[in-house]
């Protein structure tokens, strides 16, 4: 319990620190970005839009910094992120929340798969050091040093370009509305598929490399020697006893690299112009729309934050040191 | 506590004998090997790049999209710029924001992991709360808000920003390697000798800690590239500095793929797959040369096989700990269950944190060179 009530401290302080950066962010940034912005648009921004620019910026003389930063604070807790500028009026906390979903479902599939796949050959491979699966390590080492967004390209170019066998962009058929139907469904599983198998190639490595890795390390503890000594079965050892041991760092790691994996799966949405949170970032940054990107960094953190908690929970159900009464 | 670390203490080991015998073995790693000829290589092309182009990678010509062909090895843009030459000249752009944000993450990593770890604490609380805190939050969006919200993007604000957003998880390793190094009998020594805090740290520990800042410089190294090539690409940085990403960026917006011009974006891609690949293999150079168990087994090891009553003992010295491990580096585990236990091959990163804080802090410093690498590109 103890150990649970410390992540959750951590979290919500994590939490509160992401959230003053991207108050402090606009704050620190030299010029005048606003009348930057309203010179952009030339007169295409109404006067609201302009004064909650300003109040975004914190250039509203009026108030003074603590002020702002308690205003900042409300506005959050009600659900508030601001408005859009590329999608005037509609609100950021709107667009958000439907684009949420899509990567929601693209991320936690592959990331799942990539992790499940990549520590099952990673024992493997780890377990039967100096064999052939030696030789993949050079493969997985060049894989996971291609950026994502890059291997997205290439397999739009092969297999939507090229052979026209997957589609290149959106998240679903035009011709389809979206709803709890099969056509729809099918459609989306279908676009999905060539950005999730992106995803998985290029992090699968990844998570081999290290589940290889701690292997080896616990291969030549003493208590697999005793299993082994026991005359225990191999898989029985290799699983049960290696294994086991070996994995618990690899899903601590699988939390702290949440939040790479969250960076690559944005940038794998933009190159498919797949309808989730990363398109729009990309949207937002190429139409300078700062409350989008603010808040879409915002939610990133916060569901990274969750995802977290996930592992940390996961961490515990597994290693029965952190459950111990202190 | 004091045992584990022993290899990697050896690597900084002063007196010069030894130190050339480590060296001679890290080099020896063909892996490494590999990586550090690769990485010349680069560097070269960014140095000369400029100078060797054949053509002026800005300067429009009469042929437009044009596959691979010997005038224009890399074929050409859609407005005629030769894609070879922007290859070459946006080298330089690459290689000076991956090193330049690596110094900068890399020294934040020393200050805050070290002191962390020496002064324990208040103060290691504090900062390694600190440390975490940039660890959990996404990087890549975090940089992609900052550097959008700056009127300039030029290279160097752009290592800038990489460098003091990622020096997170160097810091969290260093900090754990210092902790087991704080207790030994030899810094406890110096401070019986009345050593200064400063001289203890600059003096006694960093020496020893020279492997760790170099791995995680690299991995820093491997990161920055792609986070600048990325935010050349989705037009965040100035896209008129030319760079590997600016190239994928151009191809991109001009429909490269719908076009089926494949010699835009392939070239650009690999040359950021071939660089990382490099630079992971040096840290895997480096991470085995830490951790002697991840090796595998080379000629000399699979020398040793298991027979019936014979125990498979390698004779070999190790410059310094040849007392206490005269044994050699752990066969393979698959060698049987009588293999010597390899007495200095402890990790020293995934052992000693476990003593401190058996929750949340080991396993990622397990795994330390070869994650930062790993995880870079997400």
């Amino acid at each position: 319990m103890k150990y649970l009530l410390q992540r959750l401290a951590f979290y919500a302080v994590t939490a509160w620190a992401a959230i003053t950066i991207n108050f402090v962010i606009p704050r620190l940034m030299p010029g005048d970005p606003v009348q930057a912005l309203i010179n952009r648009f030339q007169g295409q921004l109404s006067t609201k839009a302009i004064d909650s620019l300003y109040t975004l910026f914190g250039l509203d003389e009026e108030r003074s910094l603590w002020q702002q930063y308690l205003d900042y604070w409300g506005n959050l807790l009600r659900g508030d992120l601001g408005t859009s500028f590329a999608f005037f009026p509609t609100g950021v906390g709107d667009i958000i929340a439907e684009s949420l979903p899509w990567t929601l479902a693209l991320m936690g599939v592959t990331t799942l798969i990539s992790f499940v796949l990549g520590t099952g050959i990673g024992i493997y491979a780890g377990w039967r050091r100096g064999s052939w699966l030696d030789g993949l390590l050079p493969v997985t080492t060049f894989i996971s040093s291609i950026p994502y967004f890059w291997l997205g390209l290439l397999a739009i170019s092969v297999f939507a370009v090229q052979w026209r066998v997957f589609p290149a962009s959106g998240g679903h058929d035009a011709s389809v509305v979206p709803g709890m139907t099969w056509g729809f469904i099918s459609s989306a599983l279908y676009h999905a598929l060539l950005p999730a198998i992106t995803i998985v190639v290029s992090a699968v490595a990844g998570w081999i490399l290290g589940m290889r890795n701690m292997m080896v390390s616990v291969s030549s503890e003493d208590y697999v020697l005793v299993a082994q000594a026991k005359g225990l079965s191999e898989r029985r050892v290799m699983f049960s006893y290696a294994a086991r041991n070996a994995i618990l760092p690899n899903i601590s790691n699988f939390a702290l690299s949440l939040g790479f994996i969250v960076g690559g799966t944005l940038l794998v949405e933009m190159v498919f112009s797949y309808p989730g949170i990363g398109y729009r970032l990309f949207q937002a940054v190429g139409a300078k729309d700062y409350p989008m990107m603010q808040g879409v960094f915002l939610i990133i953190t916060l569901a990274v934050l969750a995802a977290n908690l996930l592992a940390d929970l996961a961490y515990m159900a597994l290693d029965p040191r952190t459950r111990r009464e202190a | 506590m004091a045992q584990p670390t022993d290899v990697a203490v050896t690597t900084a080991e002063p007196s010069p004998v030894p130190a050339r015998r480590d060296r001679m073995r890290f080099l020896r790693n063909p892996k490494t090997l590999t990586g550090l000829v690769i990485l010349a290589g680069f560097v070269l092309i960014a140095v000369i790049g400029p100078w060797i182009a054949p053509h002026d990678p800005s300067a429009r010509g009469p042929e437009l999209l044009q596959p691979p062909s010997w005038q224009h090895p890399f074929g050409t843009t859609q407005t005629g710029q030769d894609i070879f030459s922007q290859i070459l000249v946006g080298a330089r752009g690459v290689l000076v924001v991956g090193f330049t944000a690596a110094v900068i993450a890399g020294v934040l990593s020393v200050i805050v992991g070290v002191t962390a770890g020496y002064l324990g604490g208040l103060g290691d609380d504090l900062l390694s709360s600190v440390s975490n805190i940039f660890l959990v939050i996404p990087g890549l969006p975090l940089i992609i808000i900052i550097a959008s919200f700056l009127p300039d993007t030029g290279d160097l604000a752009i290592a800038a920003i990489i460098g003091l957003t990622g020096w997170a998880w160097g810091a969290r390793v260093l900090r754990a390697q210092t902790l087991s190094l704080r207790n030994r009998d030899y810094v406890q020594a110096a401070k019986a000798t009345g050593e200064s805090t400063p001289r203890i740290i600059v003096f006694e520990l960093l020496p020893n800690l020279t492997a760790v800042i170099a791995s995680g410089f690299i991995g820093t190294v491997i990161f920055a590239v792609l986070a600048n090539v990325t935010l050349a690409f989705i037009g965040v940085a100035d896209i008129s500095d030319w760079n590997w990403g600016t190239v994928l960026f151009w191809a991109q917006s001009n429909q490269a793929l719908a076009q089926g011009a494949w010699w835009w974006f392939v070239p650009a891609g690999l040359c950021i797959a071939l660089l990382g690949t490099a630079l992971a293999l040096i840290n895997f150079g480096i991470d085995e040369f830490i951790n002697p168990r991840l090796r595998s087994p080379g000629k000399e090891d699979r020398a040793v096989r298991m027979r019936i009553g014979f125990t498979p003992v390698v004779r070999r010295d190790y410059p310094r700990d040849a007392d206490t491990a005269p044994t050699a580096p752990a066969p393979a585990p698959a060698a049987g269950p009588a293999a010597p236990r390899p007495g200095t091959a402890e990790d020293p990163t995934a052992e000693d944190p476990t003593a401190e804080d058996p929750t949340a802090e080991d396993p990622a410093a397990g795994t330390a060179g070869t994650d930062t690498g790993k995880e870079t590109h997400r």
